[in-house]
């Protein structure tokens, strides 16, 4: 396509507005976070690290900082056998009712939040506290997982389609059992793509909110609710905005290696 | 007949309503260089994947070496394949995709590594040990594929047109040396091709499949000389239809001019006219429409003739003659699909 310079020009315009409205906000959360000034005086009236230090010895947000990690890596780890299964099933085997297996592992990341939380809680309360079970870190894995699922899912079905069965089917004929098949030539082609689904999934699990307010317990604070829990709070004003800051560079790095590894068109061996 | 080393019995498989193989019988011997020759769609591929196992039959039986395989997992059989697309492991080096199958039947790892060099070297690729498969041609891939089979010494190899992706000159001398790594190794080899001549050339005997079916089999020469049917007749090499018996294009002998003499003793012969005449290098190819409204095609080999004399043939007057013992008869509900039928 070709466009005159006045296009052109408007276009970039355009184009740079967008960019601003998305990252400017992102930056000044950045800035803020060493900002001298208690608060927030705009232009900084210089900069310093104590709101970092305050961070790092706030016991409450240390905590929330660990169960955040727990439950992305148990929803991970969740996700990545279930996705990991049915994209196994959906890519290699013929059976009743396959096209619907998509639909139904995609729905929960397109379901409103509020939806998810509220079935996820109601299923909870009616399963899950008579056998003793309370809302708690569990419960907010199990909720993580049911939208975790998709990007590992999503990931290793395109995977497995573009390997095609071919190479599973010269292993076996090399005398392969389905085990050493799985582990020598399944596992390998996957592995940069459950690496990729892995990182996005954790990435979706750690800044989720919606459905992890219906699922937590109080003894289950996760970091984004902590944020939201201390954000009208003066006090800890500051320390929302360090993790805040440290939460956009956290989450730059896995999308960022996600991305590079989901478009290499060969698996990292 | 020695133990056949693979042994088909009323093999069927069908897909939902496709009936890929609709009984099949085959008994293939030990060491032979076997083909199974077909169009596009014929079901060669079916019957090499229920060899190997990578298909269950709907109906009937597999044998190799006289033990029934039926059920049995690929893994459980004592045959390897050699892929269309090779299906390298990409992941793995050269040698890596060669020790393969040694590894998983937990060959130490001195030996495998011997042998595997040693596969390599019979197909002349030493030195590209260490190369992935994307960094290989065509032709070193696919003998890559034939050392990782043969390194098993498997009792049957199955290849499943594994010349189909090289070009011609390269296909020629993969030719060559297949059938002399055959030769040596003493395998038995099933060979699926579409390519007649290549089939023909390389194999002791051939199977002509159609439809799910075997049509004949028989060495190259009963198949070319004697077509069971007019499938095969009109598929294996082309062949004419002169009255009621059909007689091959390089079998019929052409004479020009208007005033020829009379026909030699013993044969038989037919005057027509030349309709078209194609010169093709070391042959000549003729399409001639037979008084008795025949029309045939006839090679001649360009043993005077060049280029410009041929071309001012067309329209000519001709005799064709042919020998009684090259006349054959195929059924005649299935005419030879000649590219020389006649014109209306
Ligand atoms: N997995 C499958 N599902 C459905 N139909 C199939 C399947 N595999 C083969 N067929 C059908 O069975 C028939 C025989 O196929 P096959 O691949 O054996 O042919 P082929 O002789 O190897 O042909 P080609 O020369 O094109 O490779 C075809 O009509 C094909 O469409
Ligand atoms: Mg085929």
């Amino acid at each position: 396509m070709t466009f005159s310079p006045a296009a052109r020009i408007a276009l970039r315009v355009l184009m740079g507005l967008g960019l601003a409205v998305i990252y400017v906000p992102l930056l000044v959360v950045l800035v803020n976070s060493v900002n001298a000034d208690r608060a927030f005086g705009w232009p900084p009236s210089g900069f310093t690290g104590h709101w970092w230090t305050r961070a790092m010895d706030n016991d409450g947000a240390r905590r929330a900082v660990l169960t955040s990690v727990k439950a992305g890596v148990g929803a991970t780890a969740a996700a990545l056998v279930l996705g990991t299964l049915a994209a196994f099933a959906v890519a290699r085997h013929r059976f009743f009712g396959r096209e619907a297996v998509s639909l139904v592992v995609v729905l929960p990341i397109a379901l409103p939040g509020i939806v998810t939380g509220i079935a996820l809680s109601n299923a909870f309360q009616v399963v899950l506290k008579p056998l003793g079970i309370g809302l708690g870190l569990f419960t907010v894995i199990v909720g993580h997982a049911t939208f975790c699922v998709v990007t590992i899912y999503n990931n290793v079905l395109a995977r497995l389609r573009r390997t095609g069965a071919n190479l599973e089917e010269a292993s076996a004929d090399l005398g392969a059992d389905t085990f050493q098949t799985f582990w020598y030539v399944t596992f390998p082609a996957l592995r940069s793509a459950l690496f990729a689904g892995a990182l996005l999934s954790f990435a979706l699990s750690f800044d989720e909110i919606i459905v992890t307010t219906f699922t937590a317990g109080p003894g289950a604070e996760t970091l984004p609710i902590w944020i939201f829990n201390n954000l009208f709070r003066p006090n800890q004003a500051p320390v929302v905005n360090v993790l805040a800051a440290a939460l956009i560079v956290l989450s730059i790095v896995p999308i960022y290696l996600a991305q590079r590894l989901s478009s290499a068109s060969r698996g990292v061996t | 007949m020695p133990e056949a080393a693979v042994r088909i019995r009323d093999l069927r498989k069908t897909f939902g309503a496709v009936e890929a193989v609709a009984g099949v019988d085959l008994d293939i011997g030990d060491g032979e260089f076997f083909s199974m020759l077909g169009p596009s769609g014929s079901g060669k591929t079916t019957v090499l994947r229920l060899i190997a196992g990578f298909e269950r039959p709907t109906a009937g039986t597999v044998e190799l070496g006289g033990v029934d395989v039926t059920g049995l997992a690929p893994f459980d059989r004592d045959v390897n394949t050699v892929f269309q697309d090779y299906a390298l492991f990409p992941h793995l080096d050269v040698l890596r995709n060669v020790e393969y199958g040694l590894k998983v039947r937990r060959v130490p790892r001195a030996a495998r590594r011997e042998r595997a060099v040693e596969a390599l070297r019979s197909v002349r690729l030493d030195g590209l040990e260490r190369r992935r498969p994307g960094e290989l041609s065509g032709g070193q891939r696919q003998r890559v594929a034939l050392a990782r089979a043969l390194v098993n010494e498997p009792r049957v190899l199955l290849l499943d047109e594994p010349l189909g992706a090289l070009d011609l000159k390269l296909r020629e001398e993969m030719q060559v040396e297949l059938k002399s790594i055959q030769r040596r190794a003493g395998i038995t080899f099933v060979f699926v091709t579409h390519d007649q001549e290549e089939a023909l050339t390389l194999s002791d005997r051939v199977a002509v499949l159609d439809r799910g079916r075997v049509q004949q089999v028989g060495t190259p020469a009963e198949v070319y000389e004697r077509p069971a049917t007019g499938f095969v007749a009109g598929f294996v090499g082309t062949s004419n239809r002169v009255g009621d018996v059909c007689v091959r294009p390089e079998k019929l002998h052409v004479e020009i001019g208007d005033d020829l003499p009379g026909p030699p003793g013993g044969g038989r012969h037919a005057l027509g006219t030349v309709a078209e005449v194609v010169y093709a290098g070391a042959v000549t190819r003729f399409v001639i429409d037979l008084d008795s409204g025949d029309r045939v095609v006839a090679l001649q080999q360009n043993l005077r003739t060049s280029s410009t004399d041929v071309t001012r043939q067309r329209g000519a007057r001709v005799r064709v003659g042919w020998e009684a013992a090259h006349e054959f008869r195929v059924p005649s509900d299935a005419v030879p699909a000649s590219p020389a039928a006649p014109a209306s």
